[in-house]
């Protein structure tokens, strides 16, 4: 007789209005005691489907069965009588309770003693090697902590189908090697585990079987003992893809961007940069990595002139007068005055970058729709610029005149990468600029940035994938709190070197610099 | 597996909503007037239970309220209707870039009041002191100064200490009326009220004392969407009113635009105050702007701050207000029966934009899987 499969699909279908089909007719199975990979790239559709299995979305058609009896899961209540768990990847934590308190919440079971739930939660630690003080409050947590509280908060309440959306999105190489242990641990106990990802050497390091999406179909499954990263990518791409970057020797190099000191404070008062000084060359690609949060965003914003209470000095050299320019302090409008063609690919493409309700013609005009004498507005060149752009990469969209907020993650990239290096920058920055992105749209995205390095542009790239920074860039600047935690060279640093800089705390640092 | 079975009660729910691709443009709009039709109907048959009158004579004296009787030639009924649609249309036109800009101008009332008084004291102080041509302009100027100012107050606050424009711009809306009040108090002796003012009124075109005002607004209408739609400073208002971030990200000073929209704002106001005064009552009181200010911020809305969208929006609502008010009237229902009325219009406006945008589906157009 056959395994019965814990989870199985049958010909699920889910749209979203008539045109997108986010799964169309996949089914698929996973077993327990088994660690099930969904593979695919973004808007693929693989979160679409395990939201199914957790009663976020009802499919449109198809049945699931869990334990070889058909379930109707129409809500994540509904989803935990069958004990199926999701961990997603935006947490749902109340900031000012304790790891406990949040554990508990919303458990209807007529008591509340916090004791006793304390002593579970310490038993489910024990049992699978979590490490997490129960009475700490989440807002004291790191990222990785309150992933933990996530995963317990499911455990507690007794799932043993779980389901994690890109867990590793947010942790340095160390917490997810950690992460992988206790998933290999629950995995030995008889749990079904599911993890969506679109990282292949996790897939390959961590998963028992795999199954791919495409465009919201399921392609197939393969067993990853008896499969190869570049298999897996031609499944998921549905082609051969040269999953090489093209990195050339950098070459006329000139300091372009001198940064000293620069210390940033935010509204709260908490200091996000401590001291940051670097170099930022003309004709190199700079990656800056370290965990979110840990003041990449700060740093680019207050080199575009968009941080208040900044301190230190930014010096530019200008290429073409030859003079050095101290941006600190200047508002956007000042540092483009002075000449400083300085590009900035935002991480909040849709928020800050462009407006998601205007046209790509409109948004096109945002950097350049003050020019000219008269008060109405010129918009015969972005219409062209926004042509020539749309034609140049590719961007897949019915006309001129759509609103960017309907176009796909990789699409709108495109046109905000397209905008930023029309202007002919001297200075490149770009913050998670492959975020979302499908693997073709971030190998031309990453094309695209080589080739501003070698027109001898200075890039800086702020990136999350540790492998993508060691073969992008030139020079890695590894930033951890706010601090500068060192620099090092991509072509000889290992990802691990890079990952313990990125934890590292500042005792140790205020360590190295008094030896 | 006990779990399981004791979870087999679970249905798949009855209906469950779905959102749809966008709507081609001509189709949304006919949801649109499909709900405007719908919602008229069921204004007439909500009138015909409370009066028992029949089908017919319920829309005939909707039709009536709004134009006057059919076929009598007189034009009267219909200029009041046009003039009425005019100074609610010029206040949605006024609110509009605030809105535009995601400001919450809930001041237009007072906005509008303060023009209307600045035309008033020219009318009563500069009246014999001033040419007609010279008396008219400085009405015209002190009018937009006064609105701008009670309009760029909140502004400021909520350029510089992020104040809360909605609560502001209502408190200067009473501050207004009790300055309003002040002046009947001692302009009108013990009356508390000002008789019409013969000087400096606007001139009688086409023979009718409302089609100046009318054709002033048509011609802000237009200016209002040129400059919206084709200015660079609508331009801005667009940007800062859809994300501050990127305002900043490409250098537009918020704090600049704020005030200076606001400015735009509180002046359009002030000429429809003076509309109002020298154009037509000739006289002020606290409730010469009635509440239209408010029905302007629905209007504006209703309108997706589109100034031509909102000319269709203003007559409407003008026309149940004053279709129903005169049903209200021969019926002997009760006079809030208008607003009802509007009430059940709008509802019914702002409820189609769900259907627009999302589908209901029912249980049985699920397709079981083959298995």
């Amino acid at each position: 007789m056959a395994k019965q499969a814990a989870v199985e699909m049958k010909n699920i279908t889910k749209r979203f209005g008539s045109k997108v089909v986010a799964n169309k007719n996949v089914s698929l199975k996973a077993y327990r005691s088994e660690i099930l990979s969904i593979l695919g790239e973004n808007g693929s559709g693989k979160t679409t489907l395990m939201n199914m299995i957790a009663g976020i979305y009802f499919p449109d058609e198809g049945q699931i069965f869990i334990d070889g009896q058909e379930a109707v899961i129409a809500s994540p209540k509904d989803a935990f009588s069958y004990k199926v768990g999701m961990i997603h990847q935006h947490f749902k934590l109340v900031d000012v309770f304790t790891a406990t308190e949040n554990i508990v919440l919303g458990i209807n079971d007529g008591k509340y003693n916090l004791k006793e739930s304390t002593k579970k939660i310490k038993e489910i630690c024990d049992k699978y090697g979590f490490e997490i003080d129960p009475d700490k409050k989440i807002y004291t947590m790191s990222v990785s902590e309150k992933q933990t509280v996530e995963i317990i908060k499911v455990l507690y309440r007794g799932a043993d189908i779980l389901i994690l959306d890109e867990p590793t999105a947010v942790l340095t190489p160390q917490e997810t090697s950690k992460l992988f242990d206790v998933l290999r641990r629950m995995r030995d106990d008889g749990k079904c585990i599911i993890i969506i990802t679109h990282k292949l050497h996790e897939v390959m390091a961590l998963s028992d079987r795999v199954s791919v999406l495409r465009k919201g179909e399921y392609v197939g499954s393969v067993n990853t003992a008896e499969t190869s990263q570049e298999e897996l990518t031609e499944m998921m791409v549905g082609k051969k893809v040269d999953l090489n970057i093209n990195r050339s020797q950098p070459k006329d190099i000139v300091e372009r961007l001198v940064v000293e000191d620069l210390s940033c404070v935010d509204r709260q008062g908490t200091t996000v940069l401590d001291k940051v000084s670097f170099t930022a060359n003309a004709g190199e690609i700079l990656g800056i990595a370290g965990i979110a949060g840990s003041g990449q965003r700060e740093l680019l914003e207050a080199i575009a002139g968009l941080q208040k209470n900044i301190d230190g000095n930014i010096f530019y050299n200008d290429p073409n007068t030859g003079n050095k320019e101290d941006l600190i302090g200047k508002s956007p409008v000042e540092i483009r005055n002075l000449g400083v063609r300085l590009s900035f690919v935002p991480e909040d493409r849709l928020g800050m970058g462009l407006v998601a309700n205007m046209d790509i013609t409109d948004n096109m005009m945002l950097r350049s729709y003050s020019k000219g004498k008269t008060m109405f507005l010129e918009r015969k060149p972005p219409k062209n610029l926004a042509e020539k752009i749309i034609d140049e990469l590719d961007v897949v969209t019915p006309g001129v005149s759509t609103p960017v907020r309907r176009l796909s993650g990789g699409n709108v990239q495109k046109i905000l990468v397209g905008r930023e290096i029309s202007s002919i920058p001297t200075i490149l920055m770009a913050a998670y600029p492959v975020r979302g992105l499908d693997i073709n749209s971030s190998y031309l995205i990453y094309n695209l940035l080589n080739e501003q390095k070698e027109n001898g542009v200075a890039v800086i790239f702020v990136g999350e994938d540790l492998d993508v920074l060691l073969e992008l860039c030139d020079r890695i600047l590894v930033i951890g709190s706010g601090v500068v935690t060192g620099v090092v060279d991509a072509r000889t640093a290992t990802k691990e070197q890079v990952g313990l800089l990125m934890t590292k705390s500042k005792e140790e640092i205020a360590g190295d610099a008094n030896e | 597996m006990s779990s399981i079975s004791a979870t087999k009660h679970h249905k798949e729910p009855l209906v469950h909503i779905v959102k749809r691709d966008e709507m081609k443009i001509w189709q949304a709009w006919l949801v649109r007037v499909a709900a405007i039709v719908l919602a008229l109907l069921l204004v007439g048959f909500i009138s015909m239970a409370l009066t028992k009158e029949d089908f017919f004579t319920i829309y005939e004296t909707m039709y009536k309220g709004a134009f006057g009787r059919l076929g009598s030639g007189s034009t009267v009924m219909l200029w009041n209707f046009l003039q009425k649609t005019a100074i609610l249309l010029g206040l949605s036109l006024a609110v509009t870039p605030a809105f535009k800009m995601k400001f919450w101008n809930c001041g237009a009332e007072g906005q509008a009041l303060m023009g209307g008084l600045a035309s008033m004291i020219c009318m009563i102080e500069l009246g014999d002191k001033l040419s007609y041509p010279v008396l008219l302009l400085v009405i015209l100027l002190t009018s937009i100064l006064a609105g701008a100012i009670w309009g760029v107050i909140p502004a400021i606050f909520k350029a510089q200490y992020n104040t809360n424009e909605t609560l502001f711009t209502l408190m200067m809306n009473y501050i207004a009326t009790q300055i309003i009040k002040y002046y009947l108090y001692i302009e009108g002796g013990g009356s508390n009220k000002i008789n019409p003012v013969d000087e400096g009124n606007l001139p009688i075109i086409f023979d009718n004392k409302y089609a100046l005002n009318v054709l002033i607004v048509l011609v802000l209408t237009v200016l209002v969407y040129v400059y919206l739609n084709y200015s660079k400073q609508g331009y801005e208002i667009t940007v800062v009113g859809e994300s501050k971030n990127t305002a900043r990200y490409i250098g537009i000073n918020v704090k600049k635009v704020i005030i200076r929209t606001m400015i735009i704002s509180g002046a359009i106001c002030g000429i429809i105050g003076m509309l109002l005064v020298s154009g037509t009552d000739h006289s002020i009181d606290t409730n010469t702007v009635g509440g239209q200010g408010f029905t302007a911020i629905m209007v504006s809305w209703l309108g997706q701050f589109n100034p031509f969208i909102m000319i269709l929006m203003s007559a409407l609502v003008i026309f149940i207000n004053l279709g129903t008010g005169k049903m209200a009237d021969t019926c002997g229902l009760n006079s809030s029966f208008a607003d009802i009325a509007v009430g059940i219009v709008i509802f019914f406006v702002v409820g189609c934009e769900f259907f627009i945008h999302y589908s209901v589906r029912f249980r049985h157009q699920r397709k079981e899987a083959k298995v």
